[in-house]
């Protein structure tokens, strides 16, 4: 079947199974490969991206859903080659390790920000309550989400 | 993990969804959320040959105010639920709940009619309806019919809907003293289905994964009307259940957790009433 979606603000079109994973037409239609499959089981949430601007497991996406909405994916956060301030802020706070859930953890929080700007430590925890790390222990993820909050508050 | 190829098709409005599964019948499945279907789809658990996408129902998404009751859109998603203001004033322990249900992707995602007509005696909007006594509307080719929900659950993933009717809407009753509830779940890990559950109303009382439906306690409800103390009351938790034995917990597990959590729950409600 035809999809029609807009990805990081480019229309992509093209003829797909109607079982195509959101996933997968992300990686292997449009090419775009930070974001990874780990579990394929909606846990991890290392799929994650932003459907209309709300983060959601592209897993447990059909592309056919997505088709007619916009997705961003955490190559369509930097503008004019300036970082995001969630993704700068997992610079600063070295919020990663090996990185695998790092494009996931990113597109949770920058969503996470949009419904919260300012919330608490607790609030973020709960929040990422749907992203697994096997790494950092959490600590620095958290420190970032909670210092792009701050850098936020400075810049409005 | 990919599903089984089917046909996908993205209905407009319910007419529409009515009439796409009456021409493809059993062969066919609603897609709300696809948060309970699409990963048994991808472990091929399940395998229909046709999909009638309805998200494109928009008119099934809404909270509204009926006076006596609160309407909920079949298509409403868990995270419209938990951040109603018609909700968090009227009936606080239907909000609260829909914001335990998995982590913010899935309430993103997932539908309080999905949630219902999936039936998973795990799941915990199904338990928490049953609490507050909603009604069920649905519609098929034979017209428009309410279903309370005490008649709605039949077994496991089991429901009295028929494979032609669409979940419309849910009508909540506004409780009496809204302020007396409480939800209490217990889970392994954060985004985990409960072990068991407790979903507390006024003397109403539902069990989250005590059976093969989501069940009313009806010995702790009857205590409670005859005056019984919380703790005693909840002496009463695991009569009439038949909690499964799983990797998760034995029976015996459940059921102790059954009385902590009634307990828990019954004290929470009557501080807050
Ligand atoms: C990792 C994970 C964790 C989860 N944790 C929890 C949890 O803690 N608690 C909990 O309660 N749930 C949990 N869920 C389930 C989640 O809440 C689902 O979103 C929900 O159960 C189903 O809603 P849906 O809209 O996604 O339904 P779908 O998956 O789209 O549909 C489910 C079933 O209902 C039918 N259906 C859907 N809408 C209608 C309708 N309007 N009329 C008739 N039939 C319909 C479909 O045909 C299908 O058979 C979890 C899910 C995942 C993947
Ligand atoms: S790969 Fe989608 S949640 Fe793990
Ligand atoms: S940095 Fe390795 S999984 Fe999170």
């Amino acid at each position: 079947m035809k999809v029609d979606l807009t990805v990081n603000g480019k229309d992509i079109s093209a003829d797909v199974e109607d079982r195509m994973l959101l996933v997968h037409f992300l990686r292997d239609v449009a090419d775009l490969t930070a974001t990874n499959v780990g579990c394929d089981t909606t846990s991890c949430g290392a799929c994650t991206v932003l459907l209309d601007g709300e983060s959601v497991k592209s897993c447990t996406v059909l592309a056919a859903q997505a088709s007619g909405h916009e997705i961003t994916t955490v190559e369509g956060l930097a503008t004019n080659g300036e970082m995001h301030p969630v993704q700068r802020a997992f610079h600063q706070e070295h919020g990663l390790q090996c990185g695998f859930c790092t494009p996931g953890m990113v597109m949770a929080i920058v969503s996470l920000l949009k419904e919260n700007p300012d919330p608490s430590e607790q609030q973020v925890r709960q929040g990422l309550e749907g992203n697994l790390c096997r790494c950092t222990g959490y600590h620095n993820i958290v420190r970032a989400a909670l210092a792009a909050a701050d850098e936020g508050k400075v810049s409005a | 993990m990919i599903p089984t190829p089917f046909t996908y098709k993205r209905a407009g409005s319910a007419a529409e969804a009515l009439e796409l599964v009456a021409e493809y019948g059993d062969d066919a499945k609603f897609l709300a959320g696809g948060h309970s279907l699409l990963p048994l789809m991808k472990l091929r658990l399940a395998a229909p040959e046709v999909i009638i996408d309805l998200s494109g129902l928009r008119d099934l998404s809404y909270v509204t105010d009926q006076g006596t009751y609160v309407a909920v859109g079949a298509l409403t998603r868990h995270h419209d639920v938990e951040h109603s203001d018609v909700l968090a004033r009227d009936v606080p322990l239907l909000a609260h709940a829909a914001g335990q249900v998995g982590d913010p992707q899935i309430r993103h995602r997932g539908t309080i009619g999905g949630s219902i007509a999936h039936a998973d005696p795990a799941s915990d909007l199904p338990a928490v309806l049953l609490a507050l006594d909603a009604t069920l509307v649905a519609q098929g080719s034979g017209g428009t019919r309410e279903i309370p929900i005490g008649e709605f659950f039949q077994g496991l993933f089991e429901t009295s809907l028929e494979p032609d009717e669409l979940l419309t809407e849910i009508r909540v009753p506004k409780p009496a003293s809204a302020g007396a509830w409480s939800f209490q779940k217990f889970s392994q890990r954060a985004i985990d289905w409960a072990i068991v559950g407790c979903a507390v109303q006024g003397g109403n009382v539902a069990l989250v994964n005590m059976g093969g439906t989501p069940l009313r306690a009806a010995g702790v409800e009857a205590a409670l009307a005859d005056g019984a103390a919380p703790s005693d009351a909840a002496a009463h938790a695991a009569e009439g259940t038949s909690a499964a034995d799983d990797i998760r917990a034995t029976r015996a597990y459940r059921e102790h957790l059954a009385r902590v959590l009634v307990s828990r729950a019954l004290t929470e409600a009557s501080s807050r009433a």
